[in-house]
């Protein structure tokens, strides 16, 4: 089995992360808990956008993902951290398996706008369900973690090492993907897609595929965000949302499983630290860094380290 | 049979309403091929600038009546400052660029814009009032048809969008500059090529769009308690008219602003679990059946 | 006989693309399409890899028919097209295109490519295809910055990866500098041989036909006015007229050139 420097960094970080966890302090957890999930969702993204796909509405797979935990939690009665990931999963398959096989025939504009719909349907339909808790959603408390009982001041250690090692797990997995046969069809999707037609490949289930993974990507991130927050609503779904991803996924670049999580961390960093300082202008130090970035490394933070190794 | 009635009524106003703020979207994406998210703070704008201009008014103690102006005067205001210090400041140099990067800039701009307008104006909700309760709303007083009471207000919003898209329509038609814009809307390289100064073209183009999409915001403001995220929801339902329509086709606007507002108000009075998203699931019926929108053009062959 | 193409009718509203055209193709031959723009050449080729559907007629690959099938099934069957304008992975360097489409036949599900195809080692593979098509020197060039005529021979490496039992050329040498475009074709036709590979092209260039085909068919208005021997056709007098462009015929005399 080769292994190359991302796979080995990856293992690296994830000891370092779970070992320093009885370390850090609230702040710092929390920090690193919201830019891991983001960092998932982002990794999704990154698959799509490699394939040459903007999806402005993948707050839809998030905040199925995390309905579904909620749900395993207040349906269920199950509150268990693996199961309620792994609901999240299925549940994301599932929709974007079947939602997959109309919107892998779109591109360009139509895609995103298509997604965002299809975000925006979820959102209706959660706000109109009192069940669901409407506009305020509900609050779900994970108390179990492969049938293992966490004890109450344990559990946040717990979220957290699930969260560290989905998350590793997912850019383990995803970086040998794109490096196999299979991953490298998206990028040629991406720059022509009639010539990978002619070469005897289906684009439209290379597409699929890439759509789905993404998904449950999202959903997966979507359950460890309400398991750390303990809270799920429908803004998880409301479109902004979805432009955030957008929004890490441009700032971070697509060349590497780093870059997602990298940038979702440093996206989450200034977000922090901008929203203390002055919750007015936090949106406006957020778009501008948006125009910067894309005006000036339209390969995101991640071609500032590609540059750094080719020199 | 009066539900009917009342759904035909309320549909033709929010299809009015829908209208005057998606033509300006649909105007920018045909000449320029931006999906301009910033559309709904441009749109919040007009609202907000419509407040401050009318309680001004109001405060100074001048007609009533006076305040409709002040409408007027707070849409064209916005779209001539905001429409040229963006197109100028920031579109321009942005040009040429992929559709989906164009459409993030414009997202970016909304997230800038957004935060402008809580610096200035503050986060709590503002209302179209005078000092002793004065309002255009209420100015006009109602008119009635089968038993059903409607605010003439709303009779103001349909006679706007009827009057814009007539004189776009005629503009676009009968004048040389539509004819240009129309050549620039089919193909820029060429226009370029044959003289049309296609830079000023843009930059007329976005500055009309802008003020139409205040022209909506104003409208409104007297209608509801203005408030920051008015722009965020508003953007949305604007997307769906105008993709359904056909991106950067001003009878597919009508159409679309049509469908949407028939089956909003159709919602509304039969199924009300399904208002919120009864547009967006129409969004993508159309769009299963017509890929590109209603009003969209013939496939060239690509090889 | 590898392809058989019968009766084939195609339309575009009032222009008739192909009228009737009935072409037999022998196995290993090297088969010329000329005539002048919009006589039908190209939609003769998008016809046979399936991205145009006749209105009548069909098409016979090694006995099976292939008249409605979709292009990707018609390449995975064996036959395989460059294109006029290069359609290549611009962003990715020379080495990498090629490896794209190594990935895809070793990748292949579906039992699509041969087990000796899917059982070749990818990097070995592309250096060969590197080596045989000339391209070694570009290997880790951008596809995108690459000159024209390099494109041109790439977008046809590309067409061969999939190892095609026939070969579709578009205008192979068009956009080619003249000293150039002997030299491109020779790489080609030695790959092609290599390969038993049947070929056909279109081509603008009469240089180039009479070098290189066994055997050539002139198009006219969707219809084929001639078919044979290259030297043969060329001389043809319709065929100078409709393709070539010489109104007066040719004669030994040359008195008639004055009328």
């Amino acid at each position: 089995m080769k292994s190359d420097s991302t796979s080995i960094a990856i293992g690296v970080i994830t000891v370092v992360l779970l070992v320093a966890a009885p370390f850090l302090p609230n702040w710092a957890m929390s920090l690193a808990n919201v830019a891991l999930c983001y960092g998932t969702v982002v990794l999704g993204m990154m698959l799509l956008m490699r394939t040459g796909l903007v999806s402005f509405g993948h707050g839809l797979y998030y905040c199925l993902g995390a309905y579904a935990a909620g749900m395993i939690d207040q349906m269920l009665k199950l509150p268990d951290m693996a199961l309620m990931v792994a609901a999240a999963a299925a549940a994301t398959a599932v929709v974007s398996a079947i939602l997959g096989l109309l919107l892998a025939r779109y591109r360009d504009i139509f895609f995103a706008m298509l997604s965002l719909a299809f975000s925006m349907i979820l959102y209706g339909l959660l706000v109109k369900s009192s069940s669901l808790g409407s506009t305020d959603g509900f609050n779900i408390s994970a108390k179990t973690i492969v049938g293992i009982a966490v004890a109450d001041d344990a559990r946040r250690y717990a979220g957290y090492g699930i969260t560290v090692v989905m998350t590793m797990l997912s850019a383990l997995l995803l970086n040998r993907y794109l490096r196999s046969h299979r991953g490298r069809l998206a990028e040629a999707i991406r720059d022509n897609e009639l010539r990978v037609e002619y070469m005897g490949s289906s684009v439209r289930s290379t597409v699929h595929l890439h759509y789905v993974i993404s998904a449950v990507l999202a959903g997966i991130g979507g359950a460890m965000m309400a398991i750390n927050i303990g809270h799920i609503d429908p803004e998880m779904t409301y479109w902004p949302q979805s432009g955030e991803f957008v929004f890490i996924a441009i700032l971070s670049g697509t060349g590497n499983v780093f870059a997602p999580l990298g940038g979702a961390l440093v996206f989450e960093t200034i977000r922090s630290f901008a929203y203390e300082y002055s919750p007015n202008t936090w949106q406006m130090v957020l778009g501008i860094t948006m125009l910067i970035v894309m005006i000036f490394l339209p390969g995101g933070l991640w071609s500032l380290i590609q540059r750094r190794k080719a020199a | 049979m009066s539900h009917l009635i009342a759904v035909l009524i309320d549909g033709t106003i929010y299809a009015s309403w829908l209208f005057v703020i998606a033509v300006g979207l649909t105007l920018i994406y045909g000449v320029m091929k931006i999906l301009n998210i910033a559309h709904g703070s441009l749109y919040a704008l007009g609202a907000f600038t419509a407040v401050t201009f009318c309680n001004a008014w109001f405060a100074h103690g001048y007609p009533a009546l006076g305040s409709f102006a002040m409408l007027g005067l707070a849409a064209i205001a916005v779209g001539l400052v905001a429409g040229p210090v963006i197109e100028r400041g920031l579109l321009r140099f942005m040009y040429g660029k992929d559709e989906v990067v164009l459409v993030l800039v414009t997202y970016a701009l909304f997230l800038i814009l957004e935060d402008v307008i809580k610096l200035v104006w503050g986060v709590d909700p503002l209302f179209v009032q005078g000092p002793n309760g004065e309002s255009p709303y209420a100015l006009l007083g109602n008119f009635e048809i089968s038993g059903l009471n409607y605010p003439n207000y709303s009779l103001l919003l349909i006679g706007v969008a009827v009057a814009t898209g007539a004189a776009l329509t005629w503009v676009l038609t009968r004048t040389k500059a539509g004819k240009l814009l129309i050549a620039v809307i089919h193909d820029r390289e060429m226009s370029a090529a044959l003289g049309i100064d296609v830079g000023r073209t843009y930059f007329v183009t976005f500055t009309v769009g802008a003020m139409l999409a205040a022209v909506g915001g104003a409208l409104t403001a007297p209608t509801v308690s203005v408030v920051t995220g008015m722009g965020a929801e508003v953007i949305v339902v604007a997307f769906a008219v105008v993709v359904i329509g056909g991106l950067g086709s001003l009878p597919g606007a009508a159409l679309g602003a049509f469908i949407v507002g028939m089956v909003r108000a159709a919602s509304i009075h039969f199924a009300p679990e399904l208002e919120l998203f009864s547009v967006y699931l129409v969004m993508a019926v159309v769009l299963i059946v017509r890929p590109k929108g209603l009003f969209s053009g013939a496939e060239v062959r690509k090889i | 006989m590898i392809l058989d193409a019968q009766g084939l009718n195609r339309s575009f509203g009032a222009v008739t693309a192909a009228d009737n055209i009935c072409v037999a193709v022998e196995q290993d031959s090297v088969v010329g399409l000329i005539g002048s723009n919009g006589a039908g050449k190209t939609t003769f080729i998008n016809m046979v890899t399936g991205y145009l559907k006749p209105n009548s007629g069909s098409i016979r690959f090694e006995g099976r028919d292939i008249t409605a099938l979709k292009p990707r099934r018609i390449t995975q069957l064996g036959i395989c097209r460059s294109f006029q304008i290069p359609q290549l992975f611009n962003t990715m360097t020379v080495a990498e295109n090629l490896m794209v489409g190594v990935g895809i036949i070793v990748s292949a599900g579906g039992g699509w490519a041969s087990s000796s195809q899917r059982k070749v080692e990818p990097a070995k593979a592309v250096t060969a295809m590197l080596e045989q098509f000339g391209l070694e020197a570009y290997r880790d060039r951008q596809a995108g910055l690459l000159p024209e005529g390099t494109r041109k021979l790439l977008d046809i490496a590309m067409a061969m990866v999939v190892r095609p039992r026939i070969l579709l050329l578009d205008e192979p040498t068009s956009g080619v500098s003249a000293d150039e475009k002997f030299v491109l074709m020779d790489r080609v036709m030695a790959a092609v041989r290599e390969g038993n590979v049947t070929v056909l092209f279109v081509e603008h260039d009469m240089e180039v036909v009479l070098r290189y085909t066994h055997r050539v068919l002139a198009f006219y208005e969707g219809r084929i006015i001639a078919d044979g021997d290259p030297v043969v056709v060329l001389d043809d007098v319709e065929v100078r007229r409709f393709v070539i462009g010489d109104h007066a015929p040719k004669q030994a005399g040359g008195a008639a050139r004055h009328a």
